[in-house]
C-alpha cells in the first residue's frame, strides 16, 4: 500500500522512517516520534498514524489513543501561521477573553479554526509563562504582550499577511 | 575537558572565579569608581523579558560597546529571570549594581553614553518609588522581603556557561555527596532539613528518596517533573531557564543516593527556551564529565534524558507522567503501588519537582540546620511564587515559608493595580482556592493554606480585585478541569462537567438556591472519589468561593445581577439623563437597538440588546451605565 501523495510528502515519510530507525527504543518513544512527525507534516492525519503504527509494530488504535489524548497533537491541517491566545489565569483576569473576541472578529473565524485563505489557524493555550505581559498572544512562537486595543491586534496580524 | 576528580573541579572553579569577581562586591561601588574596572551588563533572558526583545537589546549593547571601544572592559551576559517581570526588560550593571528597568532598543545609546562614558546613572530608566517619586538604582523594595535559595543563581550567572555555575559553588554539593557522605547521611540531611515537595503535594523529599532507595531492584530511575501545567505559574520554567545546572546537579545527587543510573526530565513542549538551555547544560555537563560514567572519578554513572510533554495538565501527576514517558496516554493509575515501589517500566522511581531539586545543592552545602532554621514549624525553607493578575509588580518572588499574603501582595507586589480594592488571592491554580481579605495575615505554609480551603500548589498566586466576579472565576477554573480531565474515572470526567453546567446556569441568571447545595454536595463527592489529584482538587475553586463569596452567588441567583459587572447575561445597559442626543451610540450599535431623536435622550431596547458594550465605549458624555 502506498502512503505517498506527492514527492514532497514522500520525502517526509522517508525522513520520518530514518528518524525512527535511528532510535534506540522505538515503541517507548511514540510521543517523541509524533512530535517529530507533526513538525515535518504540520499535522497527524490518519494515514500518517497508520504508517507510524506499522513501522513500530503496534496497534493503530494505540497511536490514535495517544494522538487524541494530548492537546499538542492535531489531526487537522494548520494554517500557514499559527496564532495562539494565552488563556492562563493571569491573562484571563487581565482581559484575554476580550482579546480572543477581537482576534476572532478580525480573522473572521472561531478559536480552533483556520481562515479561508489558510493564512492563520487560531488556537488558545494555557499559560506560556509571560504573565507580566498579560494579556498575551503568540504567532508562530513569537510573543506579543499587553495587547488591549483592536489596532494593536491589527498591527500584529499585519506582519504575517503577504505584502501588497 | 573532563573533570576526573574533585581537584580538577576545584581548579576549574578557581580559574573561573574571575568571571564573577566584580559581580558580587561586599562594599558598594559607585559608577564613577567602577569606570576603570571590568564590568558586566546582565541582561534578563527570562521568559517575559525574552518576549520583550531582550536578546536584541543584548546584541545592540554589544554592538554599541564595540563602537566605543569598550568591548574588552564591559561584557554583556544573558541571565535567567530577575523576578521583576512587570518592569522588564531589565539590565543589571556590575560592579556598581545599577538596575535599569523597561529598557527598550532606543535606550541603548543613552545607556552607553551616560553610564559608561559619562559615569553617571541614566536617571529615567531607574526604578521610581511610587510613594516618594525618588529614583532608586539598586536594592529595590521589591527584593526587600525576599530570600532567594531556589532562585539563587537566576539573574546572577549566565546559564549557558557551565563555568559560571561552577564558580558559584556549582557541583560542589555533588562532590561532597560522592566523597564525604554516604547515602544514609544524605537522606538524613534531607529529612532533617524538612524539605517538602514543591510541586504542590508537600511530601517530605528525604522520605521519598528513602522509600525509593529501599525497594530492591536492579534498576531505579530519577525523574524531574517539569510539567508545569498550572495556568499562571512559571516558577519551574524560570529555574530551568536561569539555572539548569542546579537541577542536573540535584538529579546526580539523587542518582548517587538512591542508586539510579538514569534520569529523565519531563518538560512541557510549550517551553522552548527552557528546553534549549537544558540541552546546552546537559551537553556541557557531559563534555566536562559531570554526566556519564565515572563522574569526578567516582563509581557513579548517570545520564539525563529530556522527555517532552504534549499538552496534558494531568501529566503533572506522577503516575500519569510515568505513563507518558513510557509513550502511552498520560492517565494516572491507582496508588499504591507508589512510583517509589513500581514506577517507570515497573522499577522504583523517584519523581521530584524542579524547585524541590533546586533547593538540594544548597542544603547539602550549608547543612540541614541552616535550611530548617528558615520557615515555619512544619514547612521549612522558602517558596517561589509566580505573582500575577491585578497586581502592580507581576513577577517571580521567593519568600521564606510563613510570610503573610499581605507582605507578598502589598510590600513585594506593590499593591493592587489602579488602586482598586483587593478581593481575593488564588493559590494552587485549578486545584486551589480563593483566599479572601480576612486571611491576608495568616503565615503561608502547606498546612495553613489547606486549613482555609486552598492549597500551596506549585506556586501560582493570582491576585483579583473588585472588578473580578468570583462565580465567573470559579467557572473559568472548572472549564479548565473539564478540558483537562483525562476521562479515566467517572467522578472527575462526569462530575466536573456537571459542576461546570450548574455554574454556567448561575452566571446566565438561570440558577436556583438548590444549585448551591448541589454544587457543594457534588463537589465533596468528587473530592473523595476521584482517582488522582486533578479530580480530588478540581472542586476547590467552587467550594472556597461559595464559602467566602456566598453573597456573590446569591446576587447571581436571587437578584439576577453580577456585582462585578462581568457576567454578560446579567448585565443591563441604560442611558441616563446625561444623554444629549448626539446619536453616536445609535450609529455604533451592531443590532440597531438604540432609538431616539437627535438632541433628545435615547433609549435601549433591552429585548434586542446583546450587551456588547459598544455604545458605552463610544459615549463622550458618560451617559450610558452598566449595572
Amino acid at each position: 500500500m502506498s502512503m505517498c501523495d506527492n514527492p514532497s510528502t514522500d520525502d517526509h515519510y522517508h525522513q520520518l522512517d530514518r528518524y525512527i530507525d535511528s532510535l534506540h527504543y522505538k515503541k517507548e518513544n511514540l510521543i517523541g516520534i509524533l512530535h517529530y512527525a507533526q513538525e515535518l507534516f504540520g499535522f497527524l492525519p490518519d494515514k500518517l498514524q497508520l504508517h507510524i503504527a506499522q513501522k513500530l509494530d503496534i496497534p493503530a488504535a494505540k497511536v490514535y489513543g495517544v494522538v487524541s489524548f494530548y492537546s499538542f497533537f492535531t489531526m487537522k491541517p494548520r494554517g500557514k501561521h499559527t496564532a495562539n491566545i494565552c488563556m492562563g489565569t493571569a491573562c484571563y483576569v487581565r482581559g484575554a477573553e476580550k482579546l480572543k473576541e477581537e482576534i476572532e472578529k478580525q480573522m473572521g473565524i472561531k478559536t480552533g479554526q483556520i481562515t479561508e485563505d489558510n493564512l492563520f489557524s487560531l488556537d488558545s493555550l494555557r499559560c506560556i509563562g509571560a504573565c507580566g505581559l498579560a494579556p498575551v498572544m503568540m504567532v508562530d512562537g513569537k510573543v506579543y504582550g499587553r495587547i488591549h486595543e483592536p489596532e494593536e491586534v491589527r498591527q500584529v496580524l499585519e506582519k504575517y499577511r503577504p505584502q501588497g | 575537558m573532563k573533570l576526573n576528580n574533585t581537584d580538577a573541579l576545584n581548579a576549574l572553579k578557581a580559574q573561573s572565579l574571575s568571571l564573577l569577581k566584580n559581580r558580587h562586591v561586599t562594599s558598594p561601588v559607585t559608577i564613577k569608581d567602577a569606570q576603570g574596572m571590568p564590568r558586566y551588563i546582565m541582561v534578563c533572558g527570562g521568559t517575559g523579558c525574552h518576549a520583550s526583545n531582550s536578546p536584541h537589546i543584548a546584541e545592540l549593547l554589544e554592538k554599541g560597546l564595540a563602537q566605543h571601544g569598550l568591548s574588552d572592559q564591559v561584557k554583556v551576559l544573558q541571565t535567567g529571570c530577575f523576578g521583576f517581570c512587570e518592569k522588564g526588560p531589565i539590565l543589571d550593571i556590575h560592579p556598581d549594581n545599577t538596575l535599569y528597568l523597561e529598557v527598550s532598543t532606543d535606550d541603548i545609546e543613552d545607556i552607553i553614553e551616560e553610564h559608561f562614558i559619562q559615569g553617571r546613572p541614566l536617571e529615567r530608566l531607574l526604578y521610581k518609588d511610587p510613594h516618594t517619586e525618588e529614583r532608586i538604582a539598586s536594592d529595590l523594595p521589591f527584593y526587600h522581603s525576599q530570600l532567594r535559595i531556589a532562585l539563587r543563581n537566576c539573574s546572577y550567572i549566565a546559564p549557558e556557561d557551565i563555568r559560571e555555575y561552577i564558580s558559584a559553588d556549582g557541583y560542589q554539593a555533588l562532590a561532597r555527596v560522592l566523597f564525604d557522605m554516604n547515602p544514609t547521611v544524605v537522606i538524613d540531611t534531607l529529612k532533617k532539613s524538612g524539605l517538602r515537595g514543591r510541586g504542590g503535594g508537600g511530601f517530605p523529599t528525604g522520605l521519598k528518596w528513602d522509600y525509593t532507595r529501599n525497594n530492591e531492584a536492579a534498576q531505579r530511575y530519577i525523574i524531574c517533573n517539569a510539567d508545569e501545567g498550572d495556568p499562571g505559574a512559571f516558577m519551574d520554567r524560570s529555574i530551568l531557564e536561569g539555572d539548569p545546572h542546579s537541577v542536573l546537579e540535584a538529579m546526580l545527587i539523587a542518582g548517587s543516593t538512591i542508586g539510579a543510573t538514569h534520569g529523565f526530565i519531563y518538560i512541557r513542549a510549550e517551553y522552548p527556551l527552557a528546553i534549549h538551555r537544558l540541552e546546552i547544560a546537559i551537553k556541557q555537563a557531559q563534555s566536562y564529565g559531570l554526566l556519564g560514567d565515572g563522574i569526578l572519578g567516582s563509581d557513579l554513572c548517570f545520564d539525563v534524558e529530556i522527555k517532552y510533554g504534549a499538552g496534558a495538565f494531568v501529566c503533572g501527576e506522577e503516575t500519569a507522567l510515568i505513563h507518558s514517558i513510557e509513550g502511552a496516554r498520560g492517565e494516572p493509575s491507582v496508588k499504591p503501588p507508589f512510583p517509589a515501589q513500581e514506577g517507570l517500566w515497573g522499577k522504583p522511581t523517584c519523581v521530584n519537582n524542579v524547585e524541590t531539586l533546586a533547593n538540594i545543592p544548597p542544603i547539602i552545602l550549608k547543612g540541614a540546620d541552616w535550611y530548617a532554621g528558615i520557615g515555619t514549624e512544619k514547612s521549612k525553607g522558602t517558596k517561589v511564587f509566580a505573582l500575577a493578575g491585578k497586581i502592580n509588580n507581576v513577577g517571580l518572588v521567593e519568600v521564606p515559608m510563613g510570610t503573610t499574603l499581605r507582605k507578598i501582595i502589598f510590600d513585594i507586589g506593590g499593591g493592587i493595580k489602579h488602586d482598586k480594592a483587593f478581593k481575593a488571592a488564588q493559590t494552587g491554580g485549578p486545584s486551589g482556592g480563593c483566599i479572601p481579605t480576612q486571611y491576608l495575615d495568616i503565615p503561608i505554609d502547606y498546612e495553613s493554606l489547606a486549613s482555609i480551603g486552598s492549597m500551596m500548589g506549585s506556586g501560582g498566586l493570582i491576585i483579583m480585585d473588585e472588578s473580578d466576579c468570583m462565580v465567573n472565576i470559579a467557572k473559568f477554573f472548572l472549564e479548565f478541569s473539564v478540558d483537562e480531565s483525562c476521562g479515566r474515572c467517572t467522578a472527575c470526567r462526569v462530575g466536573t462537567k456537571r459542576l461546570h453546567e450548574i455554574l454556567t446556569k448561575i452566571t446566565e441568571g438561570e440558577g436556583s438556591l438548590d444549585d448551591l447545595d448541589k454544587l457543594m454536595q457534588l463537589g465533596k463527592i468528587i473530592k473523595t472519589s476521584s482517582l488522582c489529584g486533578l479530580g480530588q482538587a478540581a472542586p476547590n475553586p467552587i467550594l472556597s468561593t461559595i464559602e467566602y463569596f456566598r453573597d456573590e452567588y446569591l446576587a447571581h441567583i436571587v437578584d439576577k445581577t453580577c456585582p462585578a459587572g462581568v457576567c454578560k447575561s446579567l448585565l443591563k445597559y441604560n442611558i441616563t439623563e446625561k444623554c444629549v442626543g448626539c446619536t453616536l451610540c445609535a450609529k455604533k450599535c451592531p443590532t440597531s437597538c438604540i432609538s431616539g431623536k437627535a438632541k433628545e435622550r435615547h433609549v435601549i431596547d433591552q429585548e434586542r440588546c446583546i450587551k456588547c458594550g459598544a455604545c458605552m465605549d463610544q459615549c463622550h458624555f458618560n451617559a450610558i451605565i452598566r449595572h
